[in-house]
């Protein structure tokens, strides 16, 4: 599986806040929670995305709340992957719960610039930024959440045992 | 090699005799909890799955807590699917407006968490059980829907940071002042998906309100979850409040620690922390005039008795600052009912505060005091990103409630001591 888009760049500590304002958690349709996602720290963002963008942010990526409408706008925004280079732990099994994928690589949250075209592996693990020609190795999932990733989400890999 | 305090109570939930930092375990679940935002997404995702019943209708406690009463429509329709799903389902410990309270606050005052339990909730404050010796976690709505079904939940065990405290805080200084000088030591991704254990000599000279304070904000900065020692003042809280049986464990001699980190209790003053990030404190007696336009007393983070009397003390015969709005939310009805009791809502009604129902309402820019552009609040709540009280260009400065009662009557960030007392 690989995912290939533009780049939305952000820095340390992008929390749930920002990703998915407590203002619109009344609502819980991924659709309507897209049209506000992340609102608060880049309103051109949703009218920027386009489906398969990719966003890199620094460290603790999520941090705060434990609403899952954060990556549930995200997805349903249409991006295909967020790398960074640590995630808040709540948003990291929210994240593998409902099927986006994330993936933690210092190096590449520290080289990619915004703008730049990137590939990810999610098999290898590989990124690499077309625009530069650069490629970083990402840290690969364990075992067991590769089960949960390739059931596509928690609920089916229950469902599956 | 030993274990941590945390790691026991995990081991003991996997049904192993040893677990190690890394380790991925399944763990059999005390008590599964989800609020009025949580919830509805967990009840969608339990409809997807095979298994259509709850593993334990005793062991899962459904709080309508952040925009109850019903802000809206939409957050009506919301509390109308938990509410449903808690009749089809026979939910034992589900908490109507009336009964009910921020969940935080309420779960140990009815006695569901006690030490040793293994708790999941849907929010990310659960962590505050670890003030009792119980291991919490905040988690999202999916694990909440599988923790219903299963009763269990996967984890990775943590290692930990181990933070001994000596000596007792100084007047006015309260646990909230010791976990914001902590965060601010740290970082607000310091313990980052560790364990923050809490031991010490300092620990006795902590009340139970400051230990719900300190292990509720374990999650700003970042950790999986805070858990103090249990002493007699905890069994007595337990005693009193629950019927359960409880489990104490304790760290191993040579449980192996990540960092230890040691702290004076005596040394630490009122302490702030400036926006967007709770890391960026202050002490009150280094700043300059701030001046502000509102203060909230509450939320899971100290909206409980202990908070309530102290911002009392500080405003009884007094009156807020002119054009200032304060906003005081006991955390459940148990604790309404309480500071009606002991005079305590007179005081801050003839101070000209304003009491609420039990509410999350403003913390999270719900409602019950959202802020405008430009405005200024000083709040005992957890969290001062951006725009999470409101205008996206509004500023919160967290405190405890001593400093945000003394700042209710200066109009300006302000400690005890800046008013004589």
């Amino acid at each position: 599986m690989k995912a290939e888009g533009r780049v939305f760049k952000y820095g340390d500590n992008v929390d749930t806040d920002v990703i998915i304002p407590a203002r619109y958690l009344n609502s819980s349709d991924p659709a309507e929670l897209a049209t506000h996602c992340m609102e608060d720290i880049d309103k051109d963002f949703v009218k920027n995305v386009n489906k398969g963008d990719i966003i890199v942010a620094n460290k603790n990526f999520g941090c705060g709340s434990s609403r899952e409408h954060a990556p549930i706008a995200i997805k349903a925004a249409g991006v295909s992957c967020v790398i960074a280079e640590t995630f808040a732990r709540i948003f990291y099994r929210n994240s593998i719960n409902i099927g986006l994928p994330i993936i933690e690589c210092p190096e590449a949250a520290k080289a990619i610039n915004a703008g730049d075209a990137v590939e990810v592996d999610f098999d290898s693990g590989v990124i690499t930024n077309k625009t530069t020609g650069e490629s970083f190795q990402g840290q690969a999932f364990p075992e067991f959440m590769q089960k949960i990733i390739k059931a596509e989400g928690l609920v089916n890999y229950i469902n599956q045992k | 090699m030993g274990m941590t305090m945390t790691q026991k109570i995990l081991a003991a939930h996997a049904g192993l005799s040893e677990v190690k930092a890394g380790q991925l375990i399944e763990a059999d679940l005390d008590l599964v909890l989800g609020n009025d935002i949580t919830s509805p997404v967990a009840i969608h995702e339990m409809e997807k799955m095979t298994v259509k019943t709850v593993f334990d209708k005793d062991k899962i406690a459904l709080v309508p807590d952040h925009f109850v009463p019903n802000k809206d429509i939409k957050s009506a329709e919301h509390c109308k699917c938990v509410r449903q799903f808690a009749m089809k389902h026979d939910i034992t410990n589900y908490f109507e407006v009336g009964q009910m309270g921020i969940e935080h606050a309420l779960l140990p005052e009815q006695g569901l968490t006690v030490a040793g339990d293994v708790i999941i909730g849907a929010d990310s404050h659960t962590c505050t059980y670890g003030a009792l010796g119980a291991f919490s976690t905040g988690v999202g709505s999916t694990d909440m829907a599988a923790g219903m079904a299963t009763g269990k939940a996967w984890f990775k065990v943590p290692s930990a940071i181990k933070f001994v405290l000596t000596g007792k805080p100084s007047k006015w200084v309260s646990g909230k002042d010791v976990i914001l000088h902590i965060i601010g030591m740290i970082g607000v991704d310091g313990a980052l998906y560790k364990s923050m254990e809490f031991v010490g000599d300092g620990v006795a000279n902590l009340s139970m309100d400051d230990r719900f304070t300190i292990a509720n904000m374990a999650i700003e900065a970042g950790g999986k979850n805070g858990i103090f020692p249990v002493d007699d003042l905890a069994r007595e809280y337990m005693r009193e409040h629950s019927k359960r049986e409880w489990v104490e464990y304790t760290a191993d001699e040579d449980a192996e620690y990540e960092q230890v980190i040691e702290i004076d209790l005596s040394t630490i003053k009122s302490t702030v922390s400036f926006p967007h990030l709770p890391e960026n404190t202050h002490t009150v007696d280094s700043i300059d005039e701030i001046k502000i336009d509102q203060v909230v007393i509450g939320s899971c983070t100290n909206g409980r008795i202990d908070d309530l009397r102290v911002a009392a003390k500080i405003l009884e015969g007094k009156t807020v600052a002119k054009g200032l709005r304060v906003i005081i939310i006991p955390a459940t009805q148990k604790i309404y009912m309480q500071a009606i009791e002991e005079g305590l809502v007179q005081t801050f009604i003839k101070a000209g505060a304003v009491v609420s129902t039990p509410t999350c309402g403003p913390c999270l820019g719900g409602y019950m005091g959202i802020l405008a552009e430009g405005e200024r609040c000083v709040s005992t709540t957890n969290r001062n990103f951006v725009g999470r009280m409101g205008h996206v260009n509004s500023e919160i400065y967290l405190a405890s409630p001593a400093v945000a009662a003394a700042s209710a009557i200066t109009g300006k960030i302000s400690q005890p001591s800046d008013i004589g007392m």
